[in-house]
């Protein structure tokens, strides 16, 4: 699963939180290109300036080298056992079983890949929108809280992250299965026993907690920054609440649901160990449906179409989401302006 | 601050019951763990060291705790010298390729995992590293060097070149100085970028899944199996115990990052 992307993005937006509190962020992200471009272009002038003989410049030469070198044995790592790998299942993807582009046709023509592929997208969709609209309320208060309260609001929305992955799976199997906490809270509220374990809706509930970190972080972030003042400025124009939020408020937090949402799109399209444990073969995901091509046929050159096919969808999700923001994003600008 | 058009005490409760679903499923193994009944029934009427004896007894369960710590050692320890090394090389050097290497460093994490896992269990049977601690180690030590090269870039960030020249004009040898001068400015980064390896490692389960064999199986497989295959509870005081390893080290990782942050702010001060 995508649990290790997780982990670190959340802490990478933890440390930019962080850092843009402590005010030196611009400092941090600033400074290394800077000052490194002008290292070496020191450099290169003090060797021209000082002496120009040959053996000052075979030793900038030298150094130079020396620098790939260091490069070299992580370099040589990656590359056979990351780029290597990954080329090779390319290559398997036109030529086994048979040369040609059969297996592309075969995910194009197939109804089963088309319908896990519509699945996986739909359940991703589904999962986006329950995590933002958990989300928002949530980073709302951590917008306006104090100080200490944002730090705990913060450390309770890592916590997921930090759980290590099958323990957290484990925890859900128990949470959801019949007749379990969870059935027995809806229970309470006159609901009725529910079954959870093994269905769409319990598979959202447990995907959407490890992914509300990477909307609350965005949506925070852009909500810290919208001026409360504009509120009070409506308000006292006579604006109903409902209308304040939704013709300012709403519109100036687009970019944070905006990134948010578009994180956990990509990242649920992946994701393979909670939909194929707390869900069933028979609402598998795409990644399910991987795993199976090789565990149960060993048809690494289809696996390998499908995992390009995966990685296309994703690419396109991406661009349709970045254009359909884009356009949504100019026209809240320009609305709020004329007005 | 107040914004009467949410009511501020519905966002708080609402927040709370957010929070409650953040933090429960983490915290309930913990006492599911130490149950004196059969089955998962929450909350347990009675408790018992039971499952811990089992796993404690048990040679897979044992053993696959072992091969987890051992493998995610040796799978730390070369991504942090890799990952370093990539770094610093990226932080010094000039070529043109410079973005896309650095891009490739970051490749392991942006990558599905199942994609990885695929490429990994295809090449590992042709050079015959499935079931085996060298396949192990040398593949989660690629998925470990995204976080150190990651951690370790923000700490070169801060960091003033112009103390390598100095030690360099004073006669230090390009590796002397290093070792002297940069990599002890720089030791949070490295510092915090090998305590998410070693977590990655040991949390590690699609990849790992791929590349298992009977013989040789890490905790995550065996929790997964032990879920997926057979229903052994011994799982429970499994699950308590991976959280007892990596919560403290994913903690101090965190917040060796934040006193980092805090110490380049003073010096930039």
């Amino acid at each position: 699963m995508f649990d290790h992307i997780l982990r670190s993005n959340a802490a990478r937006h933890f440390e930019i939180e962080l850092a843009s509190h402590c005010g030196f962020s611009s400092n941090n992200l600033g400074v290394t290109p800077v000052s490194t471009s002008t290292a070496t272009g020191d450099d290169k002038k003090a060797n021209r300036r000082a002496t120009e003989d040959s053996s000052s410049v075979k030793r900038d030469r030298r150094a130079r080298r020396m620098r790939l070198l260091i490069l070299a044995p992580p370099l040589a790592f990656v590359l056979l056992l990351f780029v290597y790998p990954a080329l090779e299942l390319l290559w398997r993807s036109f030529t086994d079983p048979e040369s040609g582009f059969g297996n592309y046709v075969r995910i194009a023509t197939d109804p089963v890949v088309s319908t896990v592929i519509v699945r996986t997208v739909i359940m991703a969709a589904i999962v986006t929108v329950t995590s933002v609209v958990i989300a928002y309320p949530y980073a709302h208060l951590m917008s306006i809280a104090t100080d200490r309260w944002r730090m705990v609001l913060t450390a309770v929305v890592l916590i997921p992250l930090w759980t290590s992955l099958m323990a957290r799976t484990f925890a859900w199997i128990v949470l959801l299965q019949n007749d379990g906490p969870v059935s027995g809270l809806f229970e309470l509220f006159g609901f009725g026993p529910v079954t959870l374990l093994g269905t769409t809706p319990g598979v959202v509930i447990a995907m959407a907690q490890v992914m509300l970190p990477f909307v609350v972080m965005p949506m925070y972030t852009n909500m810290k920054a919208i001026d409360l003042r504009l509120l009070d400025a409506s308000r006292s124009l006579g604006a109903k609440p409902f209308t304040v939020f939704r013709k300012i408020y709403l519109p100036l937090s687009f970019p944070g649901i905006a990134s948010g949402a578009t994180l956990v799109l990509v990242l649920s399209l992946g994701f393979y160990v909670t939909p194929a444990l707390i869900g069933t073969p028979q609402n598998s995901m795409f990644g399910q449906y991987i795993a199976v091509q090789i565990n149960e046929l060993v048809a690494f050159g289809y696996a390998g179409a499908l995992a390009v096919a995966l990685i296309a969808v994703t690419l396109i999700l991406l661009g349709g989401v970045r254009i359909a923001t884009k356009t949504k994003m100019s026209d809240s600008q320009s609305s709020i302006g004329g007005r | 601050m107040e914004k009467p058009s949410f009511g501020r005490s519905f966002l708080i409760a609402f927040s709370a019951l957010v929070a409650a679903w953040l933090v429960v499923p983490t915290l309930i193994v913990i006492p599911i763990s130490f149950t004196g009944e059969s089955s998962f029934a929450f909350p347990p009427q009675s408790w018992s060291l039971d499952y811990y004896k089992n796993f404690f007894s048990d040679p897979r369960w044992l053993n696959s705790l072992f091969n987890s710590l051992l493998i995610a050692l040796v799978a730390m320890t070369i991504a942090t010298v890799l990952g370093t090394m990539a770094a610093y090389g990226l932080s010094i050097a000039t070529f043109r390729g410079k973005p896309a290497a650095h891009q490739l460093f970051l490749g392991p994490l942006i990558m599905p995992s199942i994609v990885v896992a695929v490429a990994t269990y295809l090449i590992f049977l042709q050079w015959h590293l499935v079931g085996t601690l060298l396949g192990f180690i040398v593949i989660h030590a690629i998925l470990g060097i995204p976080f150190v090269v990651t951690n370790v870039t923000t700490a070169l960030s801060s960091f003033d070149y112009n103390l390598e020249r100095a030690a360099a004009i004073l006669g230090a040898s390009r590796f002397k100085t290093f070792m002297q001068v940069t990599l002890p400015i720089i030791r949070p980064g490295i510092v915090a970028g090998a305590l998410f390896a070693f977590v990655i490692s040991f949390d590690e389960v699609v990849v790992s899944l791929f590349i298992q064999s009977p013989m040789l199986q890490t905790l995550p497989v065996r929790m997964y199996a032990s879920v997926a295959e057979e229903v052994d509870p011994t799982i429970s005081a499994a699950s308590t115990i991976v959280l007892a390893v990596s919560a403290p080290l994913l903690l101090l990782a965190n917040t060796r990052t934040k006193r980092k942050t805090k110490k380049s702010e003073v010096s930039h001060a």
